[in-house]
């Protein structure tokens, strides 16, 4: 395809993607160097018999110019990446000094926002995507062994807590959790408590979000090993069975080799998509249990009086940074097939 | 004899039966108490005495005179005004797919039949957008929006959320326009059409699988965002997410949750019948991506 017709073809597509993904990169990146200015403040002294005043005011105009002649701000470098929203650098320092046991310190550290995300943001990645991947892979065994009539109801159903929105699928599951709701109402008899909140606790909360994450994700990792394990092929099977192998070994050196490719894929997808955990967060009220990257960004925009623009910006671009050491290996991988395949 | 093997009932394969039921009723059951639940009362719903009371209604029959109300969508879709969101996520739904498919087709197919190196450098990127957080990029758009005073208005998030799709829509329709056989638009061009011509008149009219395929992922984006729909649009433009969303703070302490339980059951209603319909389509989609690797 000649240049400039590709240039025509992909011009609508390869724009948005630049004005709304490349550019905002950007932008962040500069956002998150600058500081709000300060109210320009008058201080006036009134005097009079019975001694002097002082009065400050906020000048609206200066300040209103200010703002106009720089409206991102004062250019503040990256004082925001180790405030103590962001990297603390000052009060970990501290923290370390002060701490006499390595607990302590990770406690103290736990008490700085971003690091309080990160630690659930990275929990929830590397707890939700392996389970899901087994989960996924044990169910499409299980679906794959069923009567073919059973087949199409199944992957319906599976499908359905995948597709509903995760905020409202989230919802559903925390209505039934509540304490009195079916499932927390239940347990709080079983274990005979009646002040058992699956909310109050962080560790109960973590799990709630998880089971959550595994739920919602599982359908996508059982639809891609289903199909996969459609592709086996029947001969390596036979012969696998003739020379003797069990159930269990044909699985194990067979069926899952087979299908390893399939599972990178899902793994990357799952990390992708587990990282960005945030709409479950609100729907089930935890953040303070648990908050992740994205809530935080989503903190700093929307809850303080004043949107807190170079905070926000300053955690995209951590976020950034992390999304690109997840998808490193991946990118190597792909470059590295990608060079082979044009050599040969 | 293949069926015979295949019919045996060995204890792996009642495992396996009693494995997926469990999986069934996990997936199932949250959706079919919720909907059932919509239509009681509160006091039924959230039921800490007996959970039979939400299958029953005995408070519902108690305070309506029948074990069935609809005070709940009574309530959301009409005192809350909830019908409007809907509107608002129909228009935003309909245009993001609208033009996320015409911009996809168009770059897929470029992407599918060019040989040169930098297709693999676009395709690359996109991945490296589709990774990107929502979250990240909202928060580089509030200042520009506000500052030319496109925020809150539908237009601004449908063209966002058209170009956070565009990434998946670019590599699943390459991968599909991959599948048809270069020879058709090639012989097309052997006499006498250009590319346009050999585009609309050979390959538009076969396309139509993968970008219904692709359509439904859409769809799906637009519909079940938040983050982009909750930051980027003002309360009168609300879509339905973000105000269920709202819904939570408001409604809760009026003892009006059954207005959020009624709202949550007819926002998933649509995307029920969306895998009835479409369940073929959603699952050659997932699996597309993973097959090609």
């Amino acid at each position: 395809m000649k240049h400039s017709t590709f240039l025509l073809f992909t011009l609508p597509s390869l724009s948005v993607m630049f004005l709304f993904i490349a550019i905002p990169i950007v932008s962040v990146f500069i956002q998150s160097l600058h500081i709000e200015h300060k109210q320009v403040i008058i201080v006036s002294e009134n005097c009079d018999p019975f001694g002097c005043e002082t009065t400050t005011s906020v000048d609206t105009e200066a300040s209103a110019k200010l703002k106009e002649k720089a409206p991102l701000g004062k250019f503040n470098g990256f004082k925001t990446y180790s405030n103590r929203m962001h990297f603390a650098f000052d009060e970990i320092g501290e923290a370390w000094n002060s701490s006499d046991s390595f607990i302590a310190f990770v406690k103290k550290i736990y008490n700085y926002p971003l690091y309080r995300a990160l630690s659930f943001t990275l929990t929830y990645t590397f707890v939700v995507t392996p389970f899901v991947l087994f989960l996924g892979f044990l169910v499409a065994l299980g679906v794959n062994n069923l009567p073919k009539l059973l087949k199409g109801p199944t992957i319906f159903a599976s499908l359905l807590p995948m597709i509903v929105t995760p905020l409202v699928g989230s919802l559903i599951l925390f209505w039934m959790v509540d304490g009195d709701g079916v499932i927390g109402a239940t347990l709080q008899k079983i274990f005979n408590d009646n002040s058992l909140s699956l909310k109050a606790s962080p560790v109960l909360t973590w799990v709630m979000l998880m089971v959550y994450g595994i739920w919602h994700l599982m359908p996508f990792s059982f639809i891609v090993f289903y199909a996969g394990l459609q592709t086996v092929p029947h001969e390596t099977i036979e012969a696998a069975t003739i020379d003797g192998a069990s159930k269990f070994q044909r699985t194990r050196h067979v069926v899952i080799p087979h299908l390893m490719p399939l599972a990178i894929f899902i793994t990357l997808i799952l990390l992708m998509d587990n990282f960005r955990v945030f709409e479950p967060i609100i729907s089930f009220r935890a953040e303070a249990h648990a908050t992740s990257i994205s809530w935080l960004i989503w903190n700093h925009l929307r809850e303080s009086a004043y949107p807190l623009y170079n905070a926000a910006g300053a955690t995209s671009m951590i976020t950034i940074f992390c999304v690109g050491i997840l998808l490193l290996p991946v990118l190597i991988r792909t470059w590295r097939d990608f060079n082979e395949k044009n050599k040969g | 004899m293949n069926t015979k093997i295949e019919n045996k009932l060995t204890p792996v394969r009642i495992i396996a039966f009693v494995f997926v039921a469990l999986w069934l009723i996990v997936a199932m059951f949250p959706f079919i108490w919720t909907l059932w639940g919509s239509f009681k009362v509160q006091a039924d719903f959230f039921s800490k005495a007996d959970w039979a009371n939400a299958i029953f209604g005995f408070h519902t029959e108690k305070q309506t005179g029948n074990f069935f109300t609809i005070d709940g969508y009574y309530g959301s879709w009409i005192e809350e005004e909830f019908w409007r969101a809907v509107i608002n996520t129909s228009i935003v739904v309909f245009f993001t797919v609208l033009i996320s498919l015409t911009f996809g087709t168009l770059g897929g197919y470029a992407l599918a039949r060019s040989t040169y190196r930098y297709a693999f450098w676009i395709l690359m990127a996109g991945l490296i957008f589709r990774a990107m957080p929502h979250m990240t990029l909202v928060s580089g758009y509030l200042q520009p929006f506000f500052a030319w005073n496109v925020w809150g208005i539908l237009p601004t998030t449908i063209i966002v959320l058209v170009a956070i799709n565009q990434p998946f829509t670019l590599w699943m329709l390459h991968s599909f326009f991959l599948n048809i056989p270069k020879d058709l638009d090639e012989s097309a061009m052997c006499d006498g059409c250009n590319r346009f011509q050999a585009f609309r008149y050979v390959i538009i009219p076969i396309m139509w699988p993968g970008v219904i395929t692709t359509g439904l992922f859409s769809f799906l984006l637009a519909y079940n965002d938040f983050t982009v729909t909750s930051m980027l649009l003002s309360d009168e433009n609300e879509t339905m997410i973000p105000a269920i969303a709202s819904f939570l703070g408001t409604v809760q302490e009026e003892g009006k949750v059954m207005y959020a339980v009624a709202a949550v059951v007819s926002a998933t209603a649509p995307l029920f019948f969306l895998v009835m319909f479409f369940q073929r389509q959603i699952v050659s989609g997932l699996t597309a991506g993973a097959v090609k690797g």
